[in-house]
């Protein structure tokens, strides 16, 4: 068999180059020593909110359920991440260390949550999981609050390992560093069988079920896998910023990481990255200029978005409109087909009307008389099989 | 006993909000999460109203119900019913768009300070030895009226057995010449007007308005509706009355007072866990 021309294709790249350009800009800027600590900041502000956006991505755009608790995960990490490591910091001297151990401690620590939180709710539907990961949030939020050795209301004083951008590594290097390692994880899960299997799983559970996919280990998987994710971000938050404080972790950041991924795209890992550092750079660009009152503007762009974003791509009556609009209809005739080529057509079997739908399939009952007969079998007999040789 | 009463006025408020998240739950089969925030735009009506305009109590509350109604029935129209057949998770993403909406224009119209508005004082009477304020007693009263009497339309009246057709099967229910997008729009327009009522009773308890005043009591109802099973009207009044008196328990107590939000979703979580129908929720077989 000839080999394949190759098998390298760019699109599977392209996240990791996205994320690659803002890192090296961020290196070169570092280099030339025109890199001040408010972009720093910024840059590592946006490298937690990628792997927010992208884990979140996976819950909501690949499996299908939505979780409201995303913060209430980070706050996890955050909080437990920063005790381990304030506790780590006088006995170990690396500090890249301590940071290391404590990621790993704080995303242990969220996706623990995660399990205990979706092993009751992942048994229930969309609507409920949505509530209970809410009030898991709200729950973990409160607690924080009031544990004395956090800080109560204070929060949570994370000086003692907080990073200096002029040290060597700086926290921007091991954060984006990070997300190269969240990146490759959930973009190899997404690619193989046991992606398929997610995504079969959203788009029809009982139809996945009958495939023989275990649909709660899949499901309880994807959430305590986005819920450790959600806990290493939290855990780069509180080596960031001091004090770790639990009003950051409100609703209103849950949703904010939700816009992220529905501006960004479902199920578009490439759409999440570039949503993340948009809107994180927009937020921090506008802080200062939107104060008091009209803080609400942002809410009230993030709440179009989530509407206009939606209803637009959801709405069964718009489908027509959306397919017309679609890059496939706009710029697909500039591209030149050579009549050898033979394309990959799996992408355009969203666009075929007559798509064969699975629970049409499972309703069909077979009648005695009309079974249904493979093609292949019918044949066997006229060509021969390999015995008559 | 004060805490008692406390609570089952708490309660009162909390089944009535239940009441719209359980019966839109019911019929159009989604998490309606802008629910809590009509109580919010009719605080602000009843505040614009009685302080900007200087009308009595009466006209306050009457414009209230008439501007929720209206607000139910155009959220579902705008937002909603071009969904009707996408996927549960566009619409509940879409609501959750919606809440924000109404929050920050809220917020944008009237600022985020809370402010104050005065229903006017009622007194007290004694009951069993408590002195209980009369709003507490109006609330029970009014509540325990309002609800009955929807009981009663939705067992007795065309219309309610319609909603209950749709609830079953909306599919069959069409066939039959249930009008579904009537039936939709009325249980939009029932709970908003339900809502509006919430709003009344909530401003007699705490007297502020501010663009969030919504949001947490809305969260609280739902679990109320939860706990109760949801879909279910008795369920919502029981889960909704229980949830009221637990938080007004644990608030009184010091120890826990300050968890008692963390009481609350624990005891949704718990009962998720044991029994995912809820207290008084009809177990529903999934079919292909």
């Amino acid at each position: 068999m000839a080999k394949r021309k190759s098998d390298f294709k760019l699109k599977n790249y392209v996240c990791y180059i996205l994320v690659a350009v803002m890192f090296l800009y961020a290196l070169v800027l570092q280099m030339m020593g025109k890199l001040p600590k408010s972009t720093s900041n910024l840059f590592v502000q946006i490298a937690y909110s990628i792997i927010l956006a992208v884990s979140l991505n996976l819950v909501v755009g690949f499996l299908g359920e939505l979780s409201l608790g995303h913060a209430g995960f980070m706050c996890v990490g955050a909080y437990l991440g920063s005790y381990i490591a304030i506790a780590l910091t006088s006995h170990i001297e690396s500090k890249l260390l301590v940071l290391l151990i404590s990621m790993l401690c704080g995303g242990l620590a969220a996706a623990f949550f995660g399990f205990v939180v979706g092993l009751p709710a992942l048994r229930l539907k969309g609507d409920y999981l949505a509530i209970v990961t809410l009030a898991f949030g709200e729950i973990v939020r409160t607690v924080c609050k009031n544990l004395p050795f956090f800080g109560g209301a204070m929060g949570l004083s994370t000086v003692a390992i907080k990073y200096d951008t002029r040290s060597s590594t700086s926290l921007y290097i091991v954060a984006f560093i990070t997300v190269f390692v969240v990146l490759f994880l959930i973009q190899n899960l997404v690619r193989s069988k046991h992606g398929r299997a997610i995504t079969a799983i959203r788009d029809n559970e009982i139809a996945a079920r009958a495939m023989g996919i275990n649909v709660t280990f899949y499901k309880l998987f994807v959430f305590v896998f986005a819920a450790f994710c959600a806990g290493v971000a939290g855990v780069i938050f509180g080596h960031f910023n001091t004090p770790v404080l639990y009003s950051k972790f409100s609703f209103n950041y849950s949703i904010e990481i939700l816009v992220m991924v529905v501006l960004g795209g479902m199920a578009s890992i490439n759409g999440s990255i570039i949503a993340a550092a948009l809107i994180t750079y927009v937020n921090i660009a506008l802080q200062a200029k939107l104060t008091g009152d009209l803080a609400a503007l942002k809410y009230l762009i993030y709440a179009l978005i989530l509407i206009v974003l939606v209803i637009f791509n959801n709405a069964p009556r718009l489908a027509p409109i959306k397919e017309a609009l679609s890059p496939k209809n706009l710029f697909g005739r500039l591209k030149k087909r050579r009549p050898g080529d033979v394309s990959d057509d799996a992408g355009e079997w969203a666009n075929i009307p007559t798509k064969i739908r699975m629970d049409e399939i499972l309703s069909t009952d077979v009648r005695p008389g009309n079974e249904f007969v493979p093609d292949k079998e019918k044949k066997a007999p006229v060509k021969g099989g390999p015995n008559d040789g | 006993m004060s805490v008692l009463f406390d609570g089952l006025s708490l309660g009162a408020i909390y089944a009535m909000i239940a009441l719209g998240y359980t019966m839109v739950y019911g019929i159009a089969k989604m998490l309606n999460f802008a629910h809590g925030d009509i109580i919010m735009v009719g605080a602000y009506a009843i505040y614009t109203t009685m302080v900007f305009w200087g009308k009595g109590l009466w006209v306050a509350v009457i414009g209230a119900a008439v501007l929720c109604t209206l607000m139910g029935i155009l959220m579902e129209k705008l937002a909603y019913k071009p969904l009707r057949g996408a996927s549960p998770l566009a619409v509940l993403i879409t609501a959750i768009g919606v809440s924000y909406l109404l929050q920050s224009l809220a917020q944008l119209i009237f600022g985020v300070t809370p402010r104050p508005v005065n229903l006017g004082s009622f007194g007290s009477v004694e009951i069993l030895g408590a002195s209980i304020p009369v709003s507490t007693v109006l609330t029970l009263v009014i509540g325990a009226v309002l609800m009955a009497g929807l009981t009663l339309f939705v067992n007795k009246t065309n219309t309610g057995r319609a909603m209950q057709a749709v609830s079953e099967d909306r599919g069959a229910a069409q066939l039959m010449g249930v009008n579904v997008n009537f039936i939709i729009m009325i249980t939009f327009a029932i709970g908003s007007a339900l809502a509006a009522a919430a709003s009344v009773f909530y401003l007699m308890q705490i007297p502020l308005v501010e663009p969030l005043l919504g949001s947490m009591p809305g969260i609280k109802a739902f679990t109320a509706a939860v706990i109760g099973g949801i879909g279910s009207i008795p369920g919502a009044m029981i889960g909704g009355v229980m949830l009221g008196v637990i938080e007004k328990i644990c608030l009184s107590i010091d120890a826990i007072k300050d968890y008692t939000t963390a009481i609350e979703f624990g005891l949704l979580i718990l009962i998720l866990l044991v029994r995912p129908i809820g207290l008084l929720g009809k177990k529903r077989r999934e079919k292909v």
